[in-house]
């Protein structure tokens, strides 16, 4: 029983050191101690920590590489914008907006995750990586095009493919409003995210992923990683059990993407780019392959270290290049070394 | 050896069905192949092979290497498809099958290189096996409804019963990657067992064991046999495992067979003993 009761336990913490760091952030927020600038990292750490627990679904325990998360982020995003804008009437209770917004954004990604991996899950490795990088440039430039506007009638879109349409082609009566305006993306969205929807978005995403991992699907996924042709002797369906972490992932990419999105009165498809779905992968890396909690130490340490560090931005490169070198040079060091190996030996002897 | 030719005359007649009185034939066969082949380009590797193996029979497939045993395995388990022939799984015809097909209609198997799912752990490996016979949905699996609860535990027991045959039920929690050689292959069987198969192929089951890890190995086959009363073939280069434990020995040079027997007459048939030791002079 010890290795299942240890993984019992990580999850249990996992779940009481999220709590325990909402608990405390929001006491710090009651009594003032954040910053205009701090309080304004909260939800974006959620989203971040949504899409890298997401991303390490498909890459750590599916073991497919992706780089095109950013575009399932960015369709929950205007997915739920759009939803949210347009049942600004219907639903005035704004916490229950935010929630069928985050809903729409989720099934819609799913579906757009289903589209794009019943193909791409053919594919191998670097393929993979390459065509989901092509997925993620494609959405961006979609949505680049994409013109919605809301009025009593309901709904109304126009493609801009050649670059002649703008908002006024979409017929709007009175009083309608436009929601995605192309290039410029969504402006003047009424911002609905909350640092509490945020948290819930957190744990939501933390138990439906331990759940899943823990479960008999979870189990052959983990093992259709670990051997392909073992796992299709063992009578496993390989792209099905695929697809669903892969729409798994996507789905929960897509409700952070609303969430990010009703969080920003102007929101446009650039910043859901190439270097976002990177970034996300270094927090799931960093945080390591397959590991949960890591995923989610890794994305605030890295979220709020170059934003708690802004003021010395200048000297970033300067600071890269003296690291680097210091590394190479440190760990080349048969002194360093020596130390470091002592160190080591004496922690495996007080170990035991 | 390669240059070797087998006239025509001196081969041992191959007869088309049973060949042995005692093997339990009785019912249907478990496995009938007729007329297997496959050409991989212009090489025939595997040509005409006829096979008929009984519901509770233990039978061996030898040969020198690469006279195409494992593609033999290969070909039933449709990790190739077959250029030529039939195979009748419990009388089904398989044609068109895939693996994972395959593997519901009744064969396991197990691997010469172990294919582990080497990050998990002992018992999940034997889950994974038992994964067709869980039957919950992934939704209730997340929201951890009560049959989420009771098949879980239901396979636990079983996994715990089934690692208990070769006494690794210790071994649960460890990593499946982490095993010494011979319990990763023991696992290996226990997994192929998990998904209740009617036929077991096992692939090398003895290679890297010592005499005495062969001998309890040997033990081992035979009760996993008269307790699941299922068949077992196997492809083994220890001849004191194939002679001791096979009812059937079925012998295969480049792709063609040989001869088919018991141990006494595969061991006493010239055509054997020249694919093995040569032509005597």
């Amino acid at each position: 029983m010890k290795t299942l009761k240890k993984t019992t336990k990580v999850n249990l913490a996992t779940y009481l050191g999220v709590i325990l760091a909402f608990t405390c952030v929001t006491v710090a927020k009651g009594t003032g101690l954040l910053s205009n600038s701090m309080n304004s990292w909260l939800v974006p750490i959620c989203c971040y920590i949504v899409m890298a627990i997401s991303l390490n679904l498909t890459v750590g325990i599916s073991g497919e590489l992706s780089l095109g998360h950013a575009g399932f982020m960015s369709v929950g995003a205007f997915s739920g914008v759009v939803t949210a804008m347009s049942l600004q009437q219907a639903i005035p209770f704004s916490p229950l907006r935010l929630a069928v917004s985050m809903i729409v954004g989720a099934a819609l990604a799913a579906v757009v995750g289903l589209i794009v991996g019943i193909p791409v899950l053919r594919l191998r490795g670097d393929y993979l990586a390459i065509v989901t990088l092509a997925f993620g440039e494609i959405i961006k430039q979609l949505i680049n095009c994409l013109l919605v506007g809301w009025d009593s009638r309901g709904l109304h879109f126009a493609f801009n493919l050649d670059g002649t349409q703008t908002i006024s082609s979409l017929g709007l009566e009175e009083g309608g409003i436009a929601i995605i305006k192309g290039a410029q993306g969504a402006t003047g969205t009424v911002t609905l995210s909350s640092f509490t929807a945020g948290f819930v978005l957190v744990m939501l995403t933390l138990f439906i992923v331990l759940n899943l991992i823990q479960s008999r699907t979870g189990r052959a996924i983990m093992a259709i990683r670990d051997n392909r042709i073992a796992a299709e002797s063992v009578g496993l369906n390989i792209t099905k059990y695929k697809l669903t972490a892969f729409v798994t992932s996507a789905a929960l990419a897509g409700a952070a993407g609303a969430l990010y999105g009703l969080n920003y009165s102007n929101l446009s498809s650039s910043i859901f780019d190439f270097n976002t779905s990177i970034l996300i992968l270094v927090f799931v890396v960093l945080g390591g392959l397959g590991n949960i909690w890591g995923s989610i130490v890794a994305t605030v340490v890295l979220y709020i270290l170059p934003e708690a560090l802004r003021e010395f931005r200048d000297y970033r490169m300067l600071l890269y290049a003296i690291v680097l070198i210091l590394v190479m040079l440190v760990t080349n060091s048969p002194q360093v070394k020596a130390i470091l190996g002592h160190i080591k030996g004496k922690g495996a002897k007080s170990h035991g | 050896m390669a240059e070797k030719k087998f006239e025509k005359g001196k081969m041992v007649p191959v007869p088309s069905r049973s060949i042995i009185p005692e093997r339990d034939l009785d019912k249907s066969p478990v496995l009938e192949c007729s007329h297997l082949g496959i050409d991989f380009g212009g090489l025939k590797a595997v040509a005409d092979f006829n096979l008929t193996i009984g519901r509770t029979e233990i039978a061996g497939l030898i040969g020198p290497n690469g006279a195409g045993k494992t593609t033999v395995f290969n070909l039933l388990t449709k990790v190739y498809q077959p250029t030529r022939g039939t195979i009748l799984l419990d009388g089904v015809d398989t044609a068109g099958k895939s693996t994972t097909q395959i593997n519901r209609m009744g064969i396991a198997r197990t691997f010469q290189n172990i294919r582990l799912f080497s990050n998990l752990s002992v018992e999940d490996n034997v889950k994974v096996g038992l994964h067709n016979q869980e039957k919950y949905s992934t939704l209730s699996g997340i929201l951890r409804f009560p049959t989420y609860w009771k098949h879980e535990r239901a396979a636990h027991q079983r996994a715990m019963e089934l690692l208990s045959i070769f006494d690794m039920q210790d071994l649960a929690h460890h990593q499946a990657g982490s095993l010494p050689y011979g319990a990763q292959r023991r696992l290996e069987i226990v997994r192929a067992l998990a998904t209740n198969p009617s036929l077991l192929l096992l692939d090398e089951p003895a290679a890297g064991m010592n005499p005495s890890e062969t001998a309890e190995l040997m033990e081992n086959i035979v009760k996993i046999r008269d307790t699941f009363h299922i068949a077992i073939m196997l492809i083994e280069h220890d001849m004191s495992l194939v002679m001791g434990i096979c009812e059937g020995i079925c012998v295969l040079n480049f792709g063609q067979v040989i001869a088919k027997g018991t141990a006494e007459e595969i061991q006493s048939n010239p055509t054997v003993i020249e694919a093995y030791l040569g032509k005597q002079q």
